[in-house]
Formats: C-alpha cells, sequence, structure tokens
C-alpha cells in the first residue's frame, strides 16, 4: 500500500515490458501490412487509402484507446463485469441480424466509414465475466458442479452467438479458455482428453495407408497410446502402482507374443488382437476396484472404453458428419489430399512464400509471391506469409519469439495477481493469444486446417487490433493497482 | 484466498505447452525454409515468366557471295495453361480459321505431349498466316493466358541445291533428349547444311523475364529488363557452292536420274552437287511442310535420297585412272608396259570384251581408248604373277585394296553434310567367304579391275579421285561450306590427305586421261581454248541400260575444277556423262557455253533417260 492510485502511480507500476512487446508487435504489423499491401505503383505508408495508412490510424486509436482504459479505476472493471458482458453478447445477438452478409458472415457492423466485428470484442468481455465468476466470496472451481456449469455458461454463450454469425473460426477461439479452467482446478484428465481426441482424430485419418501388426498405423498408434495412459493413469491418477506395474507386465507381454507371432509368419489381426487386450486390461481395474475399493480406476476403464470407441467414430463423424469442403481443408492440413488448385492452393501458396523466404528472406517489399498476389489474405490472415518470404526463417522466428516472450510474460502476471480476479483474466488473455498463434501460424505453414483467424497485432483490421488492445491494456489497468487490492 | 500451490504448478504446463508450439513451428519453419529448395523454385515459378526471344537463324550465301537462303518471321499462337480463363472459344477458333474440334483435338494433343507442363508455354498453333496473326493480335488481350510467339522459317532465292541446304523442321522428341537447347516448338535444321551445320546457324536463344501475378497478367519486366539475356543470331554461312553452276547443272540432270559433283581440286571445296531428280526447297516451308515431306519420301524416284553423296554405283572405267596409279606404284607396270588386247581380255575360257582399238597398248593409249583388257591383265599381273612379293592373292589383294581407301573409297570422306555413304571396296576376307581361302584369283574377281563386280563408289568418292589426280597426288575432303562466320573452319576441311602413290605417277595418269578427250572416248570434251583430261565410264548395271559416267578436270596444267557425272541407264559415257560434265565445266571456267556448242547443250536439257530406269512416275 505504499501509493494510492494515482496517474502516477499508474505508469509507475505499469508492466513495461508488456508495452514495450506490444509496440514492437504492432510496429511489425504496419511494416508486413505495407509490404504486403505494396503494389508496383508504389504508395506511402501514410497514404490513408493504403491498407498501412488505414492500419496506422487504427493503431493511433488504438493507443487512445489504450490510454483511456488505463486511466479507468481497476476495481470498475470488476463492477462491471456482468453488465459488460451482456451488453456485449446483446450486441453480438443483435448484429446476427442487422449486420450485412459479407462472403455468408453476418459478423460486421457497418458504423459510417467504418466497421466492426464484435466478436472480437467479446473476448475480453467473456474474460472480465470469467474473472468476475471465479473471484466471488471462497469460490473454488471444484468446490460444486454448479460451477462448471456456471463457467461453461459463460464460455460457451458467445461461442454459439458468433457460430450463428457464422463465424466459425472466431467462435473456435473461446474453446481456448479450457487452459483457464485447467488452471482453476479443472483435472488435466479433460484437457489430456480434449488433446487426445485431437491427435487420435488426425492420426488416425492420416495413417491409414501403412500398416503395424495387422492395424493400420493410426489405428495401431492409438492402441498403444490408450495403453501407456492406461498405465499412466494408474501410476499417477489411481496412486495404485502395483496396478501399473500389473497393467505393463500385461501390455507389454501381449505386444512381444503379437511381434514374435508375425516373426515367425503367423499375422495375428490387429485391431481385434489389442482391443481385446485392452478390454481385459480394464477388466483388471474392474477386479483391482473390488480389491482395494479405489473409485479412480473406474476412470480407467471409462476412459479405455471412451478412447476405444472414440476411434472407431473418427471415421463415421469424419465421413458423414463433416461438409465435403471441411473434409478437404482437413486432408489438405494434414497432407493426405494434394490438390494445390482447388483446397490446398491457398496453404500451397503460403508454403511457397514461406519456403521460399530462405534463411534471411528476400528482403524488405522484394517477395514476389505476396506482391504478386500468390498469397490470399495476405494483409489479413495470411500476414506471416510476408514475413516468412521477406524476412526469411530470421524473421519468422523472431515474431513466434516475440510472441512467445509475451504469453509467458502475460502468465508471470497472471501468476502475481493477489486476487483471482486477476489472475482469471490474466490467463484468460494468455489462452486467447496461445490459440490465436498456434491457429494461424499453424495454417500458414500447413499444420492446422485453415481457419480463419487473425495473428494478434499484425492482421491488418481495426477490430482485432483493438480487440487485443483492450484485452492487453485492461490486463495491464488490473496489475498495475495489483497493489491495491486487498487480499480476500 | 490462500495460494493453491499445487494449482500454481499449472502454470508450468500451459507455459510448456506453449514453448512446445513454438519448438514444433521453429523445426517446421526450419524445414519450410531452410531444409527445401524447392519452394524457391516453385516461387520463381510463380512469378516470373521467362520468356524465350529467339535469335534469328545464320544465312546462306554462295561462294560469290549470292544470298541463297534467309529468315521470314512466322507466328505460333502459345498459351499456358494455368493462366487461361474462361474465354469465347467460338470467337477464339473464328479468329484462327479453325473448327472447334481442330481446337479441341490440338489441346488434347498437346496435353499428351511428353513436354506438357500447366506452368510453361505450350505451342497450340504453328505458323499463323500474316492475316492470321494481325486478326489475333488485335483481340489478343480477350484471351488471357494466350501469346504470339515469333520463329524464324526459311525462305530460298533460288530453288537450286535443295540436297546441299536442307531445311529445318519442328524438334521431335528425340531432338529434345539428345540436346538440351531444344525445346518443344523449336525449329531444327533438317538434312543438308541447315543439319550439320545446325549449332553454328541457330544461333543462342535469349531470355526476357517478365513478372506475372496470381491472375496471370504481365506486371512488368524483372529488374527493369537488366537480367534479360539478348538472343545472340546465328553465324551466317558462306558456300562452296556457286549456286549459279548447281542451278546449271541441276537443269542438264532434270529427267535424268544421277548426281553431279563439281570439286575445286586445290581447296576440296564443292562447286556443285547436284543429286537429281531434285524438289524445291520453298515447298518444304511452313505448314505445308509435313504433307510435301510426306510426297517426297513416297516419290519413287526417290528425290530426297543424296545420290551424289548416298548412291552407290559402280564405278566402271571411271576406276581405271586409279587401277593405272596401282599398278604403277605397285612396280607391276612401267608407262612402258605393254598389254594386248584382243577385242578383250582373254584367259583361261574368261573373256571381258573390249572395243576395236591397236594392240598391244601402254597405259597412256589404254586409258585413252579405255581398255578393259589392259586392266585386267594389270590386277592379273598384281594378284597372280606376284606371288613372291605379296606371299599370296589374298595379301596383294589387300595391298590393292589399301590404296584405293587411300584415294578415298570405301570409306565415308568425311563431307561436312549429313548421311554421307561410303560405297564398297571388297577386302579379301569377303572373297574368302564367298569361294573359300585361297579358291580364288584374279581371273575370279577380274571385273572389279574395270570398275565393276563388287566395286560401288559415290558420285563424291569418284569426283574426289578426279580432284587427287588433278592435284597431282592429293586432295582435301569435299566439303560444301567455305565460311562460317566468326569461325575458323574446322582443321580437317583445311588440310592435305595424300593417297599412297608417289607424286611421279600422276603425270602418266593425267596425260592419259588428257589423251582420252583430245584423241579418245571423251572427245566432245574436247573445248577448243580450255585443256579438259577426263575419262569415261560405262557402267553394267542390274537395273536396266548402262549408267552414263564421266570425270575430267580442266584446265589441264592448273585445275579449276574436277567433275564426276553419273547418270543412270543413260548408256555409255560419251553419251550424257561427257556432255553434261564438259558443259559444266565450260560454264564454270568460262561463263558461258561457246554457240558451237549449243546443240549439246540444248540436248542435255531436253532428253530424258528416266524412261530408261524402269520406273513409273506415278
Amino acid at each position: 500500500m505504499e501509493s494510492r492510485n494515482t496517474k502516477e502511480s499508474i505508469f509507475k507500476h505499469l508492466d513495461w515490458s508488456v508495452i514495450v512487446l506490444y509496440l514492437l508487435l504492432v510496429a511489425a504489423g504496419v511494416v508486413s501490412i505495407y509490404a504486403a499491401s505494396y503494389d508496383f505503383d508504389n504508395a506511402s505508408v501514410f497514404d490513408f487509402e493504403e491498407f498501412s495508412g488505414k492500419q496506422i490510424r487504427w493503431i493511433g486509436l488504438s493507443f487512445f484507446l489504450g490510454l483511456v482504459l488505463l486511466l479507468v479505476d481497476s476495481r470498475m472493471y470488476e463492477t462491471y463485469a456482468y453488465p459488460i458482458y451482456f451488453g456485449v453478447l446483446a450486441l453480438l445477438l443483435v448484429t446476427i441480424f442487422i449486420a450485412p452478409n459479407i462472403k455468408g458472415s453476418h459478423s460486421w457492423l457497418v458504423l459510417g466509414p467504418m466497421s466492426l466485428q464484435p466478436a472480437e470484442f467479446g473476448k475480453f468481455a467473456t474474460a472480465l465475466a470469467l474473472a468476475k465468476l471465479f473471484s466471488g466470496y471462497n469460490f473454488a472451481l471444484n468446490a460444486a458442479k454448479i460451477n462448471y456449469v456456471k463457467a461453461g455458461a459463460i464460455i460457451v454463450a458467445p461461442i454459439l452467438l458468433i457460430l450463428a454469425q457464422n463465424e466459425t473460426g472466431s467462435a473456435l477461439v473461446y474453446l481456448s479458455l479450457a487452459f483457464v479452467l485447467y488452471r482453476e482446478g479443472m483435472s488435466g484428465l479433460v484437457l489430456y482428453a480434449f488433446v487426445f481426441a485431437i491427435v487420435a482424430f488426425v492420426v488416425t485419418v492420416k495413417f491409414t495407408a501403412t500398416a503395424i501388426l495387422g492395424a493400420t498405423t493410426g489405428q495401431f498408434v492409438i492402441l498403444m497410446l490408450i495403453e501407456l495412459t492406461m498405465i499412466a493413469m494408474a501410476a499417477f491418477h489411481s496412486k495404485h502402482p502395483n496396478a501399473a506395474r500389473m497393467l505393463g507386465l500385461w501390455f507389454g507381454a501381449t505386444l512381444l507374443i503379437d511381434v514374435l507371432l508375425s516373426l515367425v509368419g503367423v499375422h495375428v489381426p490387429g485391431l481385434p488382437y489389442f482391443i481385446t487386450v485392452i478390454i481385459i486390461g480394464a477388466g483388471y481395474c474392474v477386479y483391482e476396484y473390488l480389491k482395494t475399493r479405489i473409485i479412480k480406476l473406474w476412470f480407467i476403464v471409462a476412459g479405455a472404453l471412451v478412447a476405444i470407441l472414440f476411434m472407431f467414430s473418427v471415421n463415421y463423424v469424419f465421413n458423414s458428419a463433416l461438409q465435403p469442403h471441411q473434409q478437404m481443408r482437413i486432408k489438405v492440413a494434414l497432407g493426405i489430399e494434394d490438390d494445390p488448385l482447388k483446397a490446398g492452393y491457398n496453404v500451397n501458396q503460403a508454403k511457397i512464400a514461406i519456403g521460399s523466404g530462405g534463411f534471411s528472406g528476400k528482403g524488405f517489399l522484394e517477395g514476389t509471391q505476396t506482391k504478386l498476389k500468390y498469397v490470399p489474405e495476405q494483409h489479413t490472415d495470411f500476414i506471416f506469409c510476408t514475413i516468412g518470404e521477406e524476412e526469411g526463417f530470421v524473421g519468422s522466428v523472431a515474431v513466434i519469439v516475440l510472441f512467445l516472450i509475451l504469453i509467458l510474460r502475460v502468465i508471470a502476471i497472471a501468476e502475481r495477481q493477489p486476487s483471482a480476479f486477476g489472475r482469471v483474466y490474466a490467463y484468460c488473455v494468455a489462452s486467447y493469444l496461445i490459440l490465436h498463434l498456434c491457429i494461424n501460424i499453424g495454417m500458414v505453414i500447413g499444420l492446422c486446417p485453415v481457419i480463419g483467424i487473425p495473428l494478434p497485432f499484425f492482421s491488418y483490421g481495426g477490430s482485432s487490433l483493438w480487440g487485443f488492445t483492450v484485452l492487453l491494456f485492461i490486463l495491464l489497468r488490473i496489475d498495475a493497482s495489483r497493489r491495491n487490492v486487498r487480499n480476500y | 484466498m490462500r495460494k493453491d500451490y499445487k494449482l500454481e504448478k499449472r502454470k508450468y504446463i500451459i507455459g510448456g505447452f506453449v514453448v512446445l508450439i513454438a519448438l514444433i513451428y521453429v523445426f517446421r519453419l526450419y524445414s519450410l525454409q531452410i531444409n527445401d529448395e524447392r519452394y524457391k523454385e516453385s516461387a520463381d515459378n510463380n512469378a516470373f515468366l521467362k520468356k524465350t526471344i529467339y535469335p534469328s537463324r545464320g544465312l546462306i550465301k554462295d561462294r560469290n557471295g549470292e544470298l541463297v537462303v534467309y529468315n521470314q518471321p512466322a507466328y505460333d499462337v502459345m498459351m499456358i495453361p494455368r493462366d487461361v480463363q474462361p474465354f469465347d472459344t467460338v470467337d477464339f477458333c473464328n479468329t484462327l480459321n479453325i473448327t472447334r474440334e481442330q481446337f479441341d483435338n490440338r489441346l488434347i494433343d498437346m496435353r499428351r505431349s511428353p513436354g506438357y507442363s500447366t506452368y510453361t508455354p505450350q505451342v497450340l498453333m504453328t505458323q499463323l498466316s500474316a492475316a492470321d496473326y494481325g486478326r489475333l493480335q488485335e483481340k489478343l488481350y480477350r484471351y488471357p493466358g494466350f501469346f504470339i510467339q515469333k520463329r524464324i522459317l526459311r525462305q530460298y532465292n533460288y530453288t537450286a541445291a535443295a540436297n546441299v541446304l536442307g531445311n529445318i523442321r519442328e524438334v521431335s522428341q528425340a531432338d529434345i533428349e539428345r540436346d538440351s537447347y531444344y525445346f518443344r516448338g523449336d525449329y531444327i535444321g533438317d538434312l543438308g547444311v541447315e543439319r550439320s551445320y545446325d549449332e553454328y546457324l541457330r544461333g543462342i536463344k535469349g531470355q526476357e523475364i517478365l513478372i506475372r501475378d496470381a491472375h496471370g497478367r504481365i506486371q512488368g519486366r524483372y529488374a527493369d529488363g537488366t537480367k534479360d539475356i539478348p538472343a545472340q543470331s546465328g553465324r551466317n554461312l558462306k558456300l562452296s557452292l556457286d549456286i549459279n553452276l548447281q542451278a546449271y547443272a541441276e537443269s542438264l540432270m532434270v529427267n535424268k536420274i544421277g548426281a553431279v559433283v563439281a570439286i575445286e581440286p586445290k581447296t576440296g571445296e564443292i562447286l556443285a552437287m547436284v543429286s537429281s531428280p531434285t524438289y524445291d526447297p520453298t515447298t518444304l516451308i511452313g505448314r505445308a511442310r509435313g504433307q510435301n515431306y510426306a510426297a517426297l519420301n513416297a516419290d519413287p524416284l526417290h528425290p530426297l535420297f543424296d545420290r551424289a553423296l548416298m548412291g552407290a554405283y559402280p564405278p566402271g572405267s571411271t576406276f581405271k585412272p586409279g587401277q593405272g596409279l596401282i599398278l604403277l606404284q605397285e612396280d607391276i607396270i612401267t608407262p612402258q608396259t605393254a598389254y594386248p588386247c584382243y577385242h578383250g581380255f582373254i584367259s583361261g575360257g574368261l573373256k571381258v570384251g573390249c572395243h576395236g582399238h591397236g594392240s598391244p597398248l601402254p597405259l597412256k593409249p589404254a586409258l585413252q581408248t579405255s581398255c578393259n583388257a589392259y586392266f585386267c591383265w594389270g590386277l592379273k599381273a598384281m594378284l597372280d604373277n606376284h606371288k613372291k612379293k605379296y606371299g599370296s592373292v589374298a595379301n596383294a589383294f589387300e595391298t590393292w585394296k589399301l590404296h584405293l581407301v587411300s584415294m578415298g573409297y570405301g570409306y565415308r570422306l568425311g563431307v561436312d553434310l549429313p548421311s554421307e555413304g561410303r560405297g564398297f571396296i571388297p577386302n579379301a576376307k569377303f572373297y574368302n567367304k564367298i569361294y573359300g581361302e585361297n579358291r580364288w584369283s584374279a581371273n575370279t574377281i577380274i571385273s572389279i579391275a574395270i570398275g565393276q563386280g563388287e566395286i560401288l563408289a559415290t558420285p563424291l568418292q569418284i569426283a574426289n579421285v578426279c580432284a587427287t589426280i588433278a592435284n597431282r597426288g592429293w586432295f582435301i575432303t569435299p566439303h560444301v561450306v567455305k565460311e562460317i562466320e566468326d569461325t575458323v573452319m574446322p582443321a580437317e576441311l583445311l588440310e592435305k590427305r595424300y593417297p599412297t602413290i608417289d607424286k611421279a605417277h600422276y603425270d602418266v595418269v593425267a596425260e592419259g586421261m588428257r589423251m582420252a578427250v583430245t584423241g579418245g572416248t571423251c572427245r566432245l570434251a574436247n573445248l577448243p581454248d580450255i585443256e579438259v583430261a577426263g575419262k569415261t565410264g560405262t557402267a553394267q548395271n542390274p537395273h536396266g541400260k548402262d549408267h552414263s559416267a564421266f570425270i575430267g578436270f580442266a584446265p589441264y596444267d592448273d585445275p579449276k575444277i574436277a567433275v564426276c557425272v553419273y547418270v543412270e541407264n543413260a548408256g555409255f559415257g560419251a553419251t550424257y556423262g561427257v556432255p553434261i560434265g564438259s558443259l559444266v565445266i565450260e560454264k564454270y571456267l568460262n561463263g558461258k557455253i561457246s554457240p558451237a556448242r549449243q546443240y549439246l547443250e540444248e540436248r542435255m536439257l531436253n532428253s530424258n533417260t528416266i524412261i530408261y530406269s524402269g520406273v513409273k512416275k506415278h
């Protein structure tokens, strides 16, 4: 309590490292946008008719916005968290009906000369609401099941509204808040199941051409992963080392037998064999439960069965539930289909742009892929291509490292918050950044399916820039006055 | 709130996850940007449209600087398939004067061709007419992905010398695989000097680098054209041919089958080389080429077959001067040695006929009268009566053969034209195979003594022997190109080659040939103002009437031209060979035919010997 809440003290306690990172990213963003939209007719950076010029105007407004946000009393954010949240939800709802149809999506509000995407502002509002929920007196996520429902409702409401606007990419971003729930006590198993589901999906869809021990490579990998997960759960989750040892012996022995059989020429059908092995392993866990009454053993049984069912349903889901263009996008992203002229065109040209940059890049404004418009959406979602092509490996890695530092810094800031409100809010910011980074860069380098979400601070557009500016500056404001917060 | 230290540890999991993702991405970037060169190539293929600038092909002039072959522009319609956008096909086809089917078939052919790529220019149609070109040029902006490529076609100032000049054709797949210079749609020399000097004539292709955007629109020149490579024109050729002499000789050979070769003895330069019947080289220009070429190919008189170079004929009596040289060199005879002739050569029941003249004769009169018996006796003496010198008939025969080879018989001379034939000179092994070892002697093979039997030679080889005698002992490999612009001629076309005959013996043979003109078989070649030496040949052959042949050179003391004339199925050498040969000599040395001999010229221009060949024209 050394200082009072004055303007002077705010700037004294501001986390300047985040501000420097923010300025670096925004500046690099403008330069990239200038490069991405540079034409042979050579326009000025400050020409407000050009993307870079417009972006500078957006940045100027962002700075003003940031300053305003810093001047607001940090308690206001906590106090008005729910009103803000519901206000934005209302805006999202209204947008569905009044927004014009732009490429099938109803997500842009046209206000005179500019248009805004309310979905971008849903992020900070949802973060505030979630933080507010967790800052309740003696609130603990695991204290009651209803808490999960509440948190889930806060997260799902904007997702539904944004999906209704036909902005799947932006909606997906909110799923990243699972990280926040995890930090606040949600079982790691849920997160693991999440990651496992994605990995299992990718692996089973992708590796169907080769076979190991009578099963496709994809199925084999997943079956082995299920076995390892069961052993690990017995050891670390159920805290039953004996059961883990027994499962290990069982799985090891059955695998060895199968290998030996195939060496002498007896080929057992892999899929039924290993499923039988896993079900027997699950049966053993039931037996152990009856012996020890360790409830957590049931998780292993349930996990194993769900995983096997999931494995079987992947093909069904992929082939029946997804639309052909979505299947194609996923196949292209996974490198199963090579279709450089149709679905794969964007990704292929993006990869060519980045790949052709080499170690040090072609030089500023020298990128042919981007200058000649081979890369689509190059000033927005595919902005990373310009960096990859013109600044090469050095520039691309520098951008990734800048983001990495920023995210780790935000996590550090989160952990130093005395209040749950500050901490949860900060983790929300970190989660959004992680997901944007993963998907945006992942898609341009061909590791993720093409999901149209911007690269924070880089991609052209006021909404995204403002959205992240608001997120970051509210965090800075909360962090600056963390010493004023009483511990409950 | 109490800090939950257990949960706080989860920051490491979340942080670790971010670091892991970052590492995966950095590794991916490494493999894309540093570990894989293909992307750089792909980006260049996207952005840079490399357009070939075709050099103009070298011009061809004759020895007097007369322009013989020059260039005319032609226009090909090219397309880059991936840049093509939907367009009005009907209008496009109308503009090009083709039907929709033709257009579709052309597209199918194009896709099937081995060099097909959607990224590179493909030939859609070749050699547009000027009118079609003009119409298309105006509308071209409507058809993105299409452009017009200027090419070079040939044009000819004379209709003569088609066999020497050759022509150009579109490259075949084999050409492309053999020589990296060529791409689909390029032209390559075919036949004649166009083929053998193709590497000089074609020049060096240039390259224009244009910048192309994602829609296939050209955005300008790369680096303001500083990285462009200008085309370098092909080198001009100066032929050794005298195009007027060539045309004259061709006119004398009209309606005859055969060849005329005229060589400047001192240089080995071919002054004229006629293969008859010949064809008009202008018929093999442009789009009509395919059809006309097929017609020439199917012609029963084989006009595409260069008889001067590839024809293998029995040399007949034109072989005798060479025979005389060998017999002198081997000391079988001296110039004074005389052999009898009783209307022929009679030995052991064998008779080779001869015509009436004095007997016995030494070499010179034997050449003058073309005495068969003399040369039969000579060969018999060499093969049968000199076993001590050679050890065996076979060895003697091999010696004889090697002398002939040294004169240029039996192997390719190395003329600077494609597909030269080698004729045929048998060796001892050949006869051993037929008759068995030691089962043959001079009598068995006696007809080779007078250039019959197994002996075959090309008119070029026969002319070359004549040039060797004119030079009294050496020759230079005959060739048709005198100069290559800015290039030194290959040494092998400048070096003297010496047959294995002493210089001293040539004068005797030359005198005999001179006597043949002044008072022997070649009297029609006895020009009042030019001393001609010559030798007739009348070659029996299985195809009908005898072939009529002549070799001759002039002036006798300072030869400027050596000629070989060979007319198939035309009878005595004196009937066609001598008149044609002497007219060529007179025309070359005097520039005109004397009035006294114009009747001869007239007769040659108007006579037809094809009727004796047994070939029915169409």
